[in-house]
């Protein structure tokens, strides 16, 4: 009951500071909003990768397309998307209030849909690949769908859209992202902690563990796979609609298919904080940020290769990452107890 | 007496290797059928046919009735139709609870069942099952931990956690001490009476076999030698000399 009410304490200050945060440190708004993406890619990525054992570099198709699907639908509601793009955000187009703050919300919720069920399609032809060649494979669809649409000319081709900028004070808007981002955030935390305790969770375990063993218990493995993917695409989906308008503009193959960053980084995190925990990702991606922040500041011109020596280093050793270490050295917080008295075996 | 299992003129060749040369057998519901026979003659290869592990050259396998031999793996695990490995699979890095409760049936959930946490009657019946074969002190440690006969053990619980209609076991006694053979056998003999469970099971113990089979098949060189009771199958010219005469 104690260990209950603790973590409740816990839990609740985590949420306090959450709300206190960007008023707090007024100044890095749109830092705190990037950590909360951070964490959402990460926890996301943990659902397949930590959870299933599917590593899939592939994620960053879902934030991608969550951005063009968002910005698409809040356009199309308004104007004609072909037009708009055309003009490349110099003819005049105008969004009220209404138009900004509904096209935002369809377009976020549209984009979380959109990508659950481009999840299940494209699960479907990749789940059958193993190993490295799910990562292979699922890195591949990523990347060619950010050649594809940088070659489509009615969403914007290669110089990507413009939006329209948040209508009111900049400020605010800084910080209503921020709560955007920790809205689905938390969100993401609290289902993943909710699934994770399912039957459904054991599940997917058990896929990481012996997927042919899974297969001979009558699991519905590959069902299960997809219904993963597609959460976890749900969520990155809609993070990726958000930044669609936190960015204004945001162009196909840096910003939106950023395989190289954003969607490696998301791994990284996970490997940092420890795979396969629900912390681990939310430690991993805290830490990772900082870490970027501040190597981006002071060690400008060798932030790529600090950054390279992290991914190295972490691979290398200290692949349990920092939960995975304190489970290993304080297992009592985890509730992993070796029984004192194992009784004198049966029969 | 209805059969579960009806295996008709299965073949099964590797390379140039024939594992199987139709083979006919039938494994009547509710009992224990026995499959003995020397080393390499086939009886896991029928086994992982049976359960579509691998695809059959030619013949029939019926699972209730039902054609089963063109289909994978899974699905015929739906169908209630499960097997136990001859090297034990558990899920090493996780105790004997989370193993058992990872193999309740989800071929008898809808997915809003399986998103339900686990309830208190799914622990009670790991408790029950660990218990039943003789794990429960043991249940919080990790799995792989544990000694080959204790995950067998282990892997056999998992199996009656799935509540199977029909368990196909790859010789259950293998690595098992001579002193917890007996309680085993008693095991076995339990699940098919209490829970009702056809059993179809491979075993080198003849002591094992003939104490819990009703009918026997023995194969050899990949054909069937011979079939009957413990008492035929004992005295039977042909089988003392391809697998009891070769001791």
């Amino acid at each position: 009951m104690k260990m209950t009410k603790n973590k409740t304490i816990l839990y609740a200050l985590i949420l306090a500071f959450t709300f206190v945060c960007p008023f707090v440190f007024p100044n890095f708004g749109t830092q705190l909003a990037t950590l909360w993406l951070m964490i959402i890619v990460a926890l996301t990525w943990d659902m397949t990768g930590g959870q299933m054992g599917y590593n899939s570099l592939g994620n960053i198709f879902f934030y991608g397309t969550g951005m063009y699907v968002a910005a698409l639908v809040a356009i199309g509601l308004v104007y004609d998307v072909g037009d708009y793009t055309n003009a490349a955000g110099g003819g005049i187009y105008e969004f009220t209030d209404l138009e900004y703050f509904g096209g935002m919300a369809l377009g976020v919720l549209a984009a979380g849909l959109f990508c659950s069920i481009t999840a299940v399609i494209i699960g479907s032809l990749t789940f059958g690949l193993r190993g490295p060649y799910f990562a292979i494979g699922t890195l591949g669809v990523a990347i060619a769908a950010g050649e594809l649409v940088s070659n489509w000319d009615w969403v914007g081709g290669g110089q990507g859209i413009a939006l329209p900028v948040y209508p009111g004070d900049l400020d605010t808007g800084k910080i209503m992202f921020y709560f955007l981002f920790a809205a689905i955030g938390v969100s993401v935390f609290v289902f993943a902690k909710w699934l994770y305790g399912t039957r459904f969770g054991a599940a997917i375990n058990a896929i990481r563990d012996d997927e042919e063993k899974a297969d001979a218990m009558g699991i519905h493995t590959l069902r299960y796979k997809l219904y993963t993917w597609a959460m976890a695409a749900f969520f990155v989906g809609m993070a990726g609609g958000v930044s669609a308008f936190q960015l204004i503009h945001f162009e196909p193959l840096e910003s939106a298919y950023q395989t190289i960053n954003l969607g490696i980084f998301m791994v990284v995190c996970v490997l940092l904080g420890g795979k396969g925990t629900l912390w681990g990702p939310v430690v991993g991606a805290i830490l990772f940020h900082l870490f970027k922040e501040v190597t981006w500041n002071y060690l400008l011109g060798w932030q790529w290769v600090a950054l390279g020596a992290l991914i190295v280093v972490t691979v290398v050793y200290f692949q349990d990452g920092v939960m995975g270490w304190l489970m290993h050295k304080r297992p009592e917080w985890f509730g992993i107890k070796v029984e004192e008295k194992v009784a004198e075996q049966a029969e | 007496m209805t059969a579960i299992i009806e295996v008709k003129d299965v073949s099964k060749k590797f390379g140039g290797v024939v594992a199987n040369q139709d083979v006919s057998l039938s494994v009547n519901s509710g009992t224990i059928t026995g499959l003995i026979g020397p080393n390499g003659s086939g009886k896991t290869t029928l086994f992982n046919s049976i359960v579509g592990y691998h695809p059959i050259d030619s013949g029939s396998i019926k699972f209730e009735d039902e054609e089963i031999s063109t289909f994978p793996v899974q699905q015929i695990a739906r169908r209630g139709l499960l097997r136990t490995f001859q090297q034990t699979r558990i899920y090493g890095a996780m105790n004997g609870v989370e193993n058992m409760l990872i193999s309740l049936p989800h071929r008898k959930m809808k997915i809003w069942d399986a998103l339900k946490t686990f309830t208190r009657e799914d622990y009670e019946r790991a408790d029950h099952l660990l218990e039943f074969v003789g794990l429960y002190e043991k249940r919080m440690l990790k799995s792989g931990d544990l000694s080959f006969g204790q995950q067998k053990l282990l892997e056999f619980a998992m199996a009656l956690m799935n509540e199977p209609t029909c368990l196909l076991l790859d010789e259950p006694t293998a690595g098992i001490n001579p002193t917890l053979i007996n309680g085993l056998i008693d095991r076995l003999k339990r699940a098919n009476s209490e829970f009702g469970i056809t059993l179809f099971v491979i075993e080198h113990n003849m002591r094992v076999i003939m104490n819990m089979a009703e009918t026997i098949y023995c194969l050899a060189h990949g054909e069937l030698l011979a079939q009957g009771t413990p008492d035929e199958i004992q005295n039977d010219q042909r089988v003392i000399d391809a697998y009891l005469g070769a001791h």
